[in-house]
């Protein structure tokens, strides 16, 4: 084992922990897999044990111990599934899952680079070893190694390719060595003739006697963990005896105190310091080979434009042959630079199973707790979509899935009370719509009451005792901050933090979240995302001197404004009516702070969706649709109400990017609840 | 952006070899410096784009080569007379410190003045008046024939002055 790391073990160590995050899931997806299907697929428990093996693996030749302990004491349990000597139950499985959960833990502290010792690890080994009910192969706990020793035995025979996958007997020979005192001798019968040794393989075989205070089966097994595959390796007890310490072999002493020292060096050893550690927690992102062959395409394109345009600069005078090359150059390199930015945009994006696949897991321990019945349906997990935004999407996905699984479905004997089948179904799927990517968490649960929601928005006070509730009560009132109709608190939910903090989180994002329920019949709840961040399709207005940007994407219509289709509300509030529905007029150059705006004889009225609501924003003119890259207004100053950011127009002048959604906010806000009441 | 260079260190300080180069210009007829390494470059006047609900000091934002950049009018943030902006009107663009980030943002003076350097002794701490707009200043060099209000860009931002 290493004592010091390069930077390329570094690197190497941040791939083994990408790798076992990625196992970790495939061993976790693999276990609900077999205890769903109550079958011993042996397909699913090979998955599940290379999963397993590869995690041990690495965290040997990276010096974790206690993950590497953690893995075998779990791929022990596998193989015995493997080889059918036990079947899967249901406790040996959740057994495994907890362990699963415990190497993830391990994982995640190493990574950070913390090396202490990992809590109920040994008490975990000494479960699963219960469970297994077998006495034979000790799951090595780590702390109980150090007292009991005993003499072994080992035959070591390594398949003559060993070398090919960079592993050196010889290191493996020194390493035991260091547990206690070694006999070994080596097997020269397969040693060819001189000159027919192919020095890429390995010949030689060794018999190795082991005593000393350090001695156990599993470090032993600890020291060939990583070589399993390649070499066979027998231990075999001889009549265990127990070296009182003070007698071993005085080098066997000295050079191996217990291994739980030993490990607890090489624990923190791989710990990456300074730059080291930044290179591991920076966020890599995994590209297949062909977006990035059709990226090499747009650039070679581009360049092939360029050299077109670079053409023209050679003669000074302009003809008209050559301003039409030139604009038709123009035009190629408008297509180019769209090409290229939705090639690099596509780089960003990640599949949304990166969310999606915690959720089993999720279901799976949530059933067990709230004593539901509950099948899972995912679609959609291939969606793509931006990775900043898949990364912050897992919290309120995950909280949108505990409240239905703890408020909305109901309990067997109620749902079958309530003629429906016992087993509940949630739903959780993704899908492009538009350019937005909407999520959606559909469960067929009781769904939620609408006179509920008033009667507690009444004790809340967040609506007067005679005032008359908003058509979409339940919309409003669920995301209000401390609002919960469950009954009862439970550990799961129903603590009425979360659906503001949900929409919140989702607003952040550029989205928004939406709710329809039906009584008896379960609730959706849908969040509409956008793909990505950085750029946005643009509709370019003005109003008063400015340019201002509204997303293309909340635009519904824009109709001019006839007079007599305007009625005054309370005699200050505009409303217009447009066909069957009555749209709140907003005077954006009042929201926009323009002292000086006056509305135009011929406005128009851009009505654009204002969280599930329309708002008509009096504009003056309707300029230029375009792409616009959305520039940050916190970066250098601070967040501004109804505003999203800003942009740079072509004519390098600053226009703003309005947020329509803050912008019916700002208006609701300013009025009295006049809005709703229409 | 990397770290902001130190500036020069407060007035308590006795003042020895420090000295402090500033970029001065002119503000109502009255002489001002800020410490010249959070000079980032010196602009001409155009006009910004204004934003909604910012304080009256804030002119708007403009582009600074793709980097959105608010303006502030450094007369109206020290309550001096207002002055129409003009040919010698200039944006003075600093790099500041302001809520635990580094930022860009412009000041319009009236007119730029010269590059002085001014040796520790002939900095003194500022007056204390029961006047906010003095929170700005953060030193006072005071040279043979002038003195020079050094103000602490830091604070061009923040709390308005009630």
């Amino acid at each position: 084992m290493t004592k010091s790391l390069t930077d390329i073990q570094t690197e190497l160590l941040g791939t083994f922990f990408e790798e076992s995050f990625e196992g970790l899931q495939q061993l976790e997806s693999g276990l609900l897999a077999l205890e769903q299907s109550k079958s011993s697929d042996p397909d699913i428990i090979n998955d599940v044990f290379r999963a397993a093996h590869s995690i041990k693996g690495g965290a040997g030749s990276f010096g974790l111990p206690e993950v590497c302990t953690l893995g075998h004491a779990m791929e022990s349990m596998l193989e015995d599934f493997r080889s059918r000597r036990t079947q899967p139950t249901r406790e040996s499985l959740a057994a495994l899952l907890e362990g699963v959960d415990l190497l993830r833990n391990a994982l995640e502290a190493r990574k950070a680079g913390s090396s202490l010792p990992l809590p109920g690890l040994q008490t975990f080994c000494e479960r699963l070893a219960a469970l297994r009910g077998a006495s034979d192969a000790q799951p090595a706990p780590v702390i109980a190694a150090a007292k009991a020793s005993e003499n072994l035995d080992i035959t070591f025979l390594p398949l003559p390719k060993i070398l090919e996958s960079g592993n050196e007997p010889v290191r493996l020979l020194r390493e035991l060595a260091r547990l206690g005192h070694a006999d070994v001798t080596a097997d020269l019968s397969k040693l060819p003739a001189l000159t027919e040794i192919d020095p890429s393989l390995c010949y030689l075989s060794w018999q190795i006697a082991l005593e000393g205070s350090g001695v156990t089966r599993a470090a032993v097994e600890d020291v060939f963990c990583w070589v399993d595959t390649d070499a066979e390796v027998r231990i075999v007890g001889r009549n265990a005896t127990v070296t009182p310490l003070d007698i071993g072999p005085a080098q066997a002493t000295a050079q191996s105190p217990s291994p739980l020292v030993q490990e607890a060096k090489h624990a923190a050893a791989p710990a990456p310091t300074g730059d080291g550690r930044s290179d591991t927690t920076m966020g890599s992102i995994r590209v297949g080979v062909d977006k990035i062959d059709m990226l090499m395409n747009m650039v070679g394109e581009l360049v092939i434009t360029q050299s077109m345009l670079g053409v023209m600069d050679d003669e000074s005078r302009l003809d008209s042959r050559r301003v039409e090359q030139l604009r038709e150059g123009l035009s190629l390199l408008a297509r180019n630079t769209r090409s290229l930015q939705e090639s690099v945009m596509r780089l960003r994006s990640v599949p949304i199973s990166a969310v999606f696949s915690r959720f089993p897991r999720l279901v799976h321990d949530l059933s067990q707790q709230l004593g539901k019945q509950v099948e899972l349906r995912v679609s959609g997990q291939t969606t793509e979509i931006d990775k900043t935004v898949v990364e912050k999407l897992g919290d309120p996905l995950v909280h949108l899935v505990r409240n239905s699984m703890d408020h909305g479905l109901e309990t067997p004997e109620a749902r079958v009370a309530a003629g429906k089948p016992p087993v509940g179904v949630i739903e959780i799927g993704a899908y492009h719509h538009g350019g937005d990517v909407v999520v959606e968490v559909t469960d067929d649960g009781r769904g939620i009451n609408r006179e509920k929601v008033i009667d507690r928005a009444r004790q809340l006070g967040l609506l007067g005792p005679n005032e008359a509730p908003p058509e979409d009560a339940i919309r409003d009132f669920i995301f209000a901050p401390g609002f919960s109709t469950a009954a009862a608190v439970t550990d799961v939910s129903g603590r009425g933090v979360g659906m503001d903090v949900v929409r919140r989180n989702i607003r952040a994002l550029g989205g928004d979240v939406f709710i329809e329920t039906t009584v008896g019949k379960g609730t959706r709840i849908s969040m509409r995302l956008p793909l990505t961040l950085a750029i946005i399709d643009g509709q370019i207005i003005r109003v008063g001197q400015h340019a201002y940007v509204v997303p293309l994407l909340s635009i519904v219509e824009s109709v001019q404004v006839e007079p007599k289709r305007v009625n005054k509300y309370q005699g200050k509030r505009e409303l217009y009516r447009l066909r069957d529905k009555l749209i709140p007029m907003v005077e954006l150059g009042q929201v926009l702070g323009m002292t000086s705006w006056q509305r135009s004889e011929d406005s128009l009225m851009m009505i654009v969706e204002a969280e599930n609501a329309q708002i008509g924003l009096l504009v003056d003119e309707l300029l230029a649709q375009q792409q616009v890259v959305v520039k940050s207004l916190e970066t250098n100053y601070d967040r501004v109400p109804g505003l999203s950011g800003a942009t740079i127009l072509g004519d390098g002048s600053v226009a703003f990017i309005l947020d329509t959604a803050a912008i019916g906010r700002l208006v609701r806000g300013v009025s009295t609840n006049g809005a709703h009441a229409a | 952006m990397s770290e902001l260079p130190d500036v020069p260190n407060t007035a308590s300080e006795p003042a020895k070899e420090r000295s402090a180069q500033l970029l001065t210009f002119f503000l109502d007829q009255q002489e001002y410096g800020v410490d010249i390494l959070r000079v980032q470059e010196i602009r001409g006047w155009s006009a910004p784009m204004p934003i909604p609900g910012a304080p009256s000091y804030i002119k708007g934002v403009i582009n600074i080569r793709g980097d959105v950049v608010p303006i502030a009018d450094l007369r109206e943030r020290l309550r001096l007379p207002p002055l129409e902006y003009g040919a010698t009107t200039a944006v003075v663009v600093l790099r500041v410190r302001y809520k635990n980030r580094d930022r860009v943002m412009g000041v319009v003076v009236d007119a730029m003045s010269d590059v002085t350097t001014v040796p520790g002794h002939a900095l003194k701490p500022p007056p204390t008046f029961h006047d906010s707009s003095e929170s700005l200043t953060k030193e006072i060099a005071t040279l043979e024939d002038k003195m020079i209000t050094i103000l602490d860009v830091d604070c061009v931002f923040g709390d308005q002055a009630a």
